[in-house]
């Protein structure tokens, strides 16, 4: 059935209408509501972080030892291609602009539900789809994809990488990339379409501000992916020879296309998990964002800029133009030191409340000040050369996304109450950070070290050198720190599993979608408050210190659904 | 509407300056084509919206001191379940498999990518209104 949404004109009782469908599994699949898709976003991505973390774990113990035998080492090629596959494809974007967004969003802006709510529900299935084609891989007889999450041609092609797995890992990609085109759209169009009166561009939160550059970003990149898949597939199986010298193509234009798309991923990936440290510092601060229009500004900026720098992933081919990339390359360091004045901005001289949430921001913050600064060196030809395949490289992108894993645990710690409508329990939590952060330090360090002495990247074995040994043990002994904070948090949703009941607004948070129930309604809402600033909820709530032009508190209007 | 506008229009513009700058400096054609794209696609919807963000008054959510109740009247449809896009997302799973493990896999794959365009084209008309 299709509800009709309307508005009411006037103050008055909402019609006391529930809404009836199927329950249990066929709930499950044939719901538009995108609480629901965002939740199975959610759930899924985090197990598909289980199972990359799961191949991580198996890197890490076979190079504990120089000559580990844990796996051969076709099963090593195998292992680091599916991890970093799992990670960049599988978890990290879908777990951000599918799962968290989906379920915040709309709600931060006021809207029923995303613009197309048929379009949302199909984008999940074709990412549960497209990631189980992609681990299909394992279980044929040529084992999965083995030639790096990058897929190099002519590496990637039919002679070097025959076998099932390649195909399935590009035909899972392709599932995958149109479900996150069509996440795009519904994001753009929710947000430009469905926000509620009021809640003017400048006055959106800054996730949904970083979520609707995360989703242009999308349909600018994701194409450019996608049709270079259909090319590398017809280089397989159709004889065409876009990427073979043999045939008279270019083997680097599928490196061309593939950062095309590459580089804004890494941006894909990374402003949304901006944007949920952005709320916590504000929330957990008891503060506004400080500079709030210059993290807009800083926001689209570095996703300008990272459009333009895709060939710094190709400096040593020799066939990039040097300057400009690392140019613009360098460039993108200003929006992003802007933001990241602008968060230390907002906790400064702020009532800093250090909940699992909140440490789970500063350990972003401090983790990835350490991936973005090697990222600048990285973005400098002369060091690039000399460090480029090596660990130091693992290691700075290692930083980079370990600090969204942070912001991400940190997104589940703030939202989750709002999801769910029961808390966490917030002592497991707190050392569940603490395994997080120092695990990443003792894990991501010593691939610096180890990467500036030379030891090169993909390879199951290395030499037997005292110092390679040891950066190595220490890493693996990080990489086991790690698992412990995952299982911790399969403890702590255990154990807090419907036992601290939430309230609606448990943080005294600022933005709209603390100003429904938790869980929200089924169309999210049984009234709004008026919107006279980016923080509506703060403001109805302190009326002592609301933004209402002339002194005015308005009280709430009564819009769509059920009365509580 | 302007502020929609001015974002993807300000990106347009912003990658054909890089496009031209890439162009001309590096004589390589793949980066250029790709970026020049860009530019295309900032352009399409941009300048859609800026058309009509000159020809209609400010929309509710554009009007900083618009109340709730200005936004009363219709949303929009939104349906409360539907099948037909997990038999879609179904479709093109056994579709993409056929890639690999068969051609005949497109027989149930198509099949039920067709099964759930008429489907769901027929839940739409059935949908009430817009």
């Amino acid at each position: 059935m299709t509800d009709v949404l309307e508005r009411p004109l006037h103050l008055e009782e909402p019609d006391h209408h529930e809404h009836h469908g199927p329950s249990g599994l066929l709930k499950w699949l044939t719901t538009t509501d995108h609480k629901v898709i965002g939740l199975s976003y959610t759930v899924t991505s985090v197990i598909l972080l289980v199972i990359g973390g799961a191949f991580a774990e198996i890197i890490r113990a076979q190079l504990a030892s120089p000559n580990g035998t844990l796996v051969s080492l076709a099963q090593y090629n195998e292992l680091f291609t599916m991890h970093g596959s799992v990670m960049i494809y599988l978890f990290a974007g879908p777990f951000a602009f599918g799962g968290l967004a989906n379920i915040i969003v709309p709600i931060q802006v006021g809207a029923p539900d995303m613009a197309f709510p048929r379009l949302n529900a199909l984008s999940y299935w074709l990412y549960l789809t497209g990631s189980i084609t992609m681990l299909l891989g394992f279980f044929t007889a040529g084992g999965a994809a083995n030639f790096g999450w990058v897929a190099y041609a002519p590496l990637s092609n039919s002679i070097n990488t025959p076998g099932a797995g390649a195909d399935l890992w590009i035909g899972g990609l392709l599932l995958t990339g149109f479900s996150a085109i069509f996440t795009g759209v519904n994001l753009v169009a929710t947000i430009f379409y469905l926000r509620a009166p009021g809640m003017t561009m400048f006055r959106m939160p800054i996730f949904t501000w970083n979520m609707l550059v995360t989703a242009i970003l999308i349909l600018l990149a994701f194409p450019v992916l996608t049709a270079g898949l259909i090319m590398l597939y017809a280089d397989r199986h159709f004889g065409t020879h876009i990427f073979s010298v043999a045939g008279g193509g270019v083997p680097v234009l599928w490196q061309h296309i593939f950062w095309f798309w590459g580089h804004p991923e890494v941006y894909i990936l990374a402003l949304p998990f901006f944007g949920m440290a952005t709320e916590i510092f504000a929330v957990f601060s008891r503060k506004p964002v400080f500079g709030y229009k210059g993290m807009i500004f800083a926001t689209i900026t570095i996703a300008a800029l990272s459009l333009g720098v895709w060939a710094h992933h190709m400096f040593t081919t020799g066939v990039v133009l040097l300057p400009f990339f690392s140019i613009m390359s360098l460039l993108i360091a200003v929006p992003t030191g802007i933001k990241i004045f602008n968060w230390i901005g907002t906790m400064w001289r702020g009532q800093v409340w250090f909940s699992t949430a909140m440490l789970m921001a500063i350990g972003f913050l401090v983790t990835f000040l350490v991936g973005g600064l090697t990222g600048v060196y990285l973005a400098s030809p002369p060091l690039d050369f000399f460090t480029h395949d090596t660990y130091f490289v693992v290691a700075h992108f290692h930083s980079v996304v370990m600090a969204l894993v942070l912001a991400g645990m940190g997104g589940l710690y703030y939202w989750g109450p709002k999801v769910t409508g029961y808390m966490l329990n917030e002592r497991i939590g707190k050392i569940q950070f603490w395994f997080l952060f120092v695990g990443t330090q003792v894990f991501t360090m010593p691939l610096y070290l180890v990467g500036l002495r030379g030891m090169p990247r993909r390879m199951a074995i290395y030499p037997h050198d005292p110092q390679w040994k040891f950066l190595n043990d220490v890493s693996s002994l990080g990489a086991v720190l790690i698992g412990i904070s995952t299982i911790l948090f399969v403890v702590n949703l255990v154990v807090s599993w419907k036992k601290y009941p939430a309230g609606d607004n448990p943080w005294d948070a600022q933005t709209l979608e603390w100003f429904t129930t938790s869980p929200p309604p089924h169309h999210n809402f049984y009234r709004l408050p008026p919107i006279r600033s980016e923080r509506p909820t703060w403001d109805y709530n302190h009326p002592e210190h609301h933004a209402v032009p002339h002194g005015q508190h308005v009280e709430p209007v009564l819009t769509t659904g059920e009365s509580k | 509407m302007r502020v929609e506008a001015k974002l993807l229009l300000g990106l347009g513009v912003f990658f054909g300056v890089m496009c031209a700058v890439y162009w001309n400096w590096s004589l390589e054609n793949a980066g250029g084509v790709m970026m020049f794209a860009g530019m295309l696609l900032c352009f399409l919807p941009g300048g859609y919206y800026y058309f009509w963000s000159r020809r209609m008054k400010a929309r509710p959510e554009d009007d900083p001191q618009a109340t709730p109740a200005q936004g009363a009247g219709v949303v929009g449809a939104f349906p409360g379940t539907s099948i037909w896009p997990f038999t879609l997302g179904m479709g093109a799973f056994f579709s993409v498999l056929a890639l690999v493990f068969g051609i005949w896999f497109l027989v149930p794959g198509l099949g039920l990518v067709f099964w759930a365009v008429l489907g769901g084209t027929s839940e739409g008309r059935r949908g009430g209104r817009v």
